[in-house]
């Protein structure tokens, strides 16, 4: 049924750390690699080797350049996927009921045999989070790593999404929302965690920590100057130029 | 957003369909025998071949069936109940006319309001979208629906309803223009939000996750187009609605109002053309595009 449940039992989501992350795309990586040897349809590449490559993807890394009024320009790397939202407009929009979010755990997810592949899911919504696969003509998201996250076959350091598990610099985090006490509910209080887009009313249950304030001071001292005042012939040009110009 | 031609054919042959299946339902015009079977040949075309065309986008159109579930949130799915209660009712009420020469009224207000309804439902898919501030307007209802009165209004012959149906439908495109061009900046949506790092700073896009174009960028991201929207959008008025009432001024002949007909249309398809090429959809913000 695409009616949202009114609440879910747990808020399983992900905190994602611009302060940290470093943007080498491994969870980019990892999540492909998961989850085209798992859960449903292949994420397809077309033209792998050819001039005009492209592919499916649940998890893209943009990166943006911050420019303060005063101070140096910053760099910050922002990994995007499903935010797994509480009011998901993708979920309201599906007019075949593939397309639900949990009622026991909140995440998001397309039912592949009930897909027609109208597209409609991912023009509701807002983040890019959906992509329709070329090849099995179906929409592709994120699964919160579904079929890692509850497999007794894993062992239990795996059982999180493919994604957190491989980030080398721990900038993802997973966990559930609806326990105050528990490890994201905590890191978002203490880092101030952000939604994306609060205006379109999509009340995402993914947090993002904003990158913490720069240390002006860290900034390398400026060189001395190696020459105030110009001697011989250019020294002469300088005060002659001078007279003329008057600067 | 990509102007899939599959979808401009659907919602605009499909407009002129139920639109003048709306006007014949209502009793304005009260065809009986071989010109009855014309008029609902015409517009059971239009309406099923524009249906028919909205499948060929899907990427599982032997699904399709299973759209009929989800009619109490989606309205892609009310479309389909819609449209296939239209239709059915109408068929009845046509067979009435056609074979009995007998006008079922009751039948006739029903499907017609069904018909009116199945394109309100068309125009909801699109108004409903908050991601595409362009679209999510009461202007797109109002043109979907004026379009599909004076369209179906022009086919039916009906010029006096048409003059002013045609001059009503052309203010709402220009209303839809206006207001939607200001519509992106007034979301409050822009790359500060969708990155939440604007109070920092100005955030500019330094580099996008891929060197290559991705579904996102093809599906939402249509520019090639849109630098020829003021050219396209003189011709949909004038070929769509000013020409058309002033051939329709002119006096009414056969071959005017064919002529009107096939001008109204070609305005049509520039208008929603347009609708699709010009509609910013906020996921450009992220790739530093709109």
């Amino acid at each position: 049924m695409t009616n949202l449940p009114t609440s879910t039992d747990r808020k399983l989501g992900l905190v994602i750390d611009l302060d940290t992350c470093v943007g080498c795309h491994a969870c980019v990586i990892s999540c492909k690699g998961w989850n085209t040897e798992n859960y449903g349809a292949p994420l397809a590449d077309t033209d792998a080797f050819g001039a005009d490559p492209s592919g499916t993807y649940l998890n893209r890394v943009h990166s943006y350049e911050i420019q303060p009024n005063d101070g140096p320009a910053q760099l910050v790397h922002f990994p995007k996927s499903c935010l797994h939202c509480e009011d998901a407009p993708c979920v309201t929009v599906c007019p075949t009921g593939a397309s639900y979010k949990r009622s026991e755990d909140g995440i998001v997810l397309v039912n592949e045999q009930d897909c027609i592949g109208c597209g409609l899911c991912a023009w509701a919504c807002p983040y890019g989070a959906r992509e329709m696969d070329p090849t099995a003509g179906v929409m592709k998201k994120c699964t919160l790593c579904v079929d890692r996250i509850y497999n007794e076959n894993l062992p239990e350091e795996d059982r999180e999404p493919a994604c957190v598990r491989t980030c080398p610099a721990g900038a993802r985090h997973f966990g559930d929302f609806a326990d105050p006490e528990s490890n994201v509910s905590k890191l978002t209080a203490e880092r101030g965690g952000m939604d994306l887009m609060p205006e379109q009313g999509t009340r995402p249950v993914n947090k993002y920590l904003p990158p913490r304030a720069r240390d002006v001071e860290m900034q390398p001292p400026a060189l001395k100057p190696v020459a105030e005042d110009a001697r011989g012939f250019v020294g002469w040009l300088d005060k002659a130029l001078s007279k003329v110009g008057g600067a | 957003m990509h102007p899939a031609p599959s979808v401009i054919l659907f919602t605009a042959l499909s407009g002129l369909g139920f639109g003048l299946l709306f006007w014949i339902g209502m009793g304005v015009l009260v065809p009986t025998g071989w010109v009855a079977f014309v008029f609902f040949t015409i517009a059971y075309l239009l309406a099923v071949g524009g249906l028919l065309a909205s499948t060929f986008h899907l990427g599982h159109p032997e699904r399709a069936l299973k759209a009929f579930t989800q009619w109490r949130t989606s309205w892609l799915s009310r479309e389909a109940w819609a449209s296939v209660a239209a239709l059915l009712v109408m068929a009845l009420y046509g067979a009435g006319l056609v074979f009995l020469g007998n006008r079922w009224a009751v039948l006739g207000y029903l499907g017609g309001a069904l018909s009116l309804f199945t394109v309100f439902t068309t125009s909801m898919i699109y108004a409903q979208m908050r991601t595409v501030p362009r679209w999510h307007s009461p202007t797109t209802p109002a043109l979907f629906l004026s379009f599909s009165l004076s369209g179906g209004a022009l086919l039916a012959g009906e010029v006096s309803i048409a003059i002013w149906l045609l001059a009503l439908a052309g203010a709402a495109q220009f209303a839809h223009w206006v207001i939607g061009d200001k519509a992106l900046a007034g979301s409050g949506t822009t790359l500060s939000t969708a990155t939440g790092l604007g109070d920092r700073g100005a955030v500019r896009s330094f580099e996008p996750p891929h060197t290559g174009t991705n579904y996102l960028l093809r599906e939402f991201v249509h520019v090639v187009g849109r630098k020829h929207s003021t050219t396209l959008r003189a011709i949909a008025l004038v070929s769509g609605f000013i020409l058309p009432v002033g051939l329709l001024l002119a006096g009414f002949s056969h071959l005017l109002a064919a002529v009107a007909v096939l001008l109204h249309l070609a305005g049509v398809f520039a208008s929603r053309w347009l609708f699709f090429a010009e509609a910013e959809h906020v996921v450009g913000l992220y790739y530093g595009k709109r």
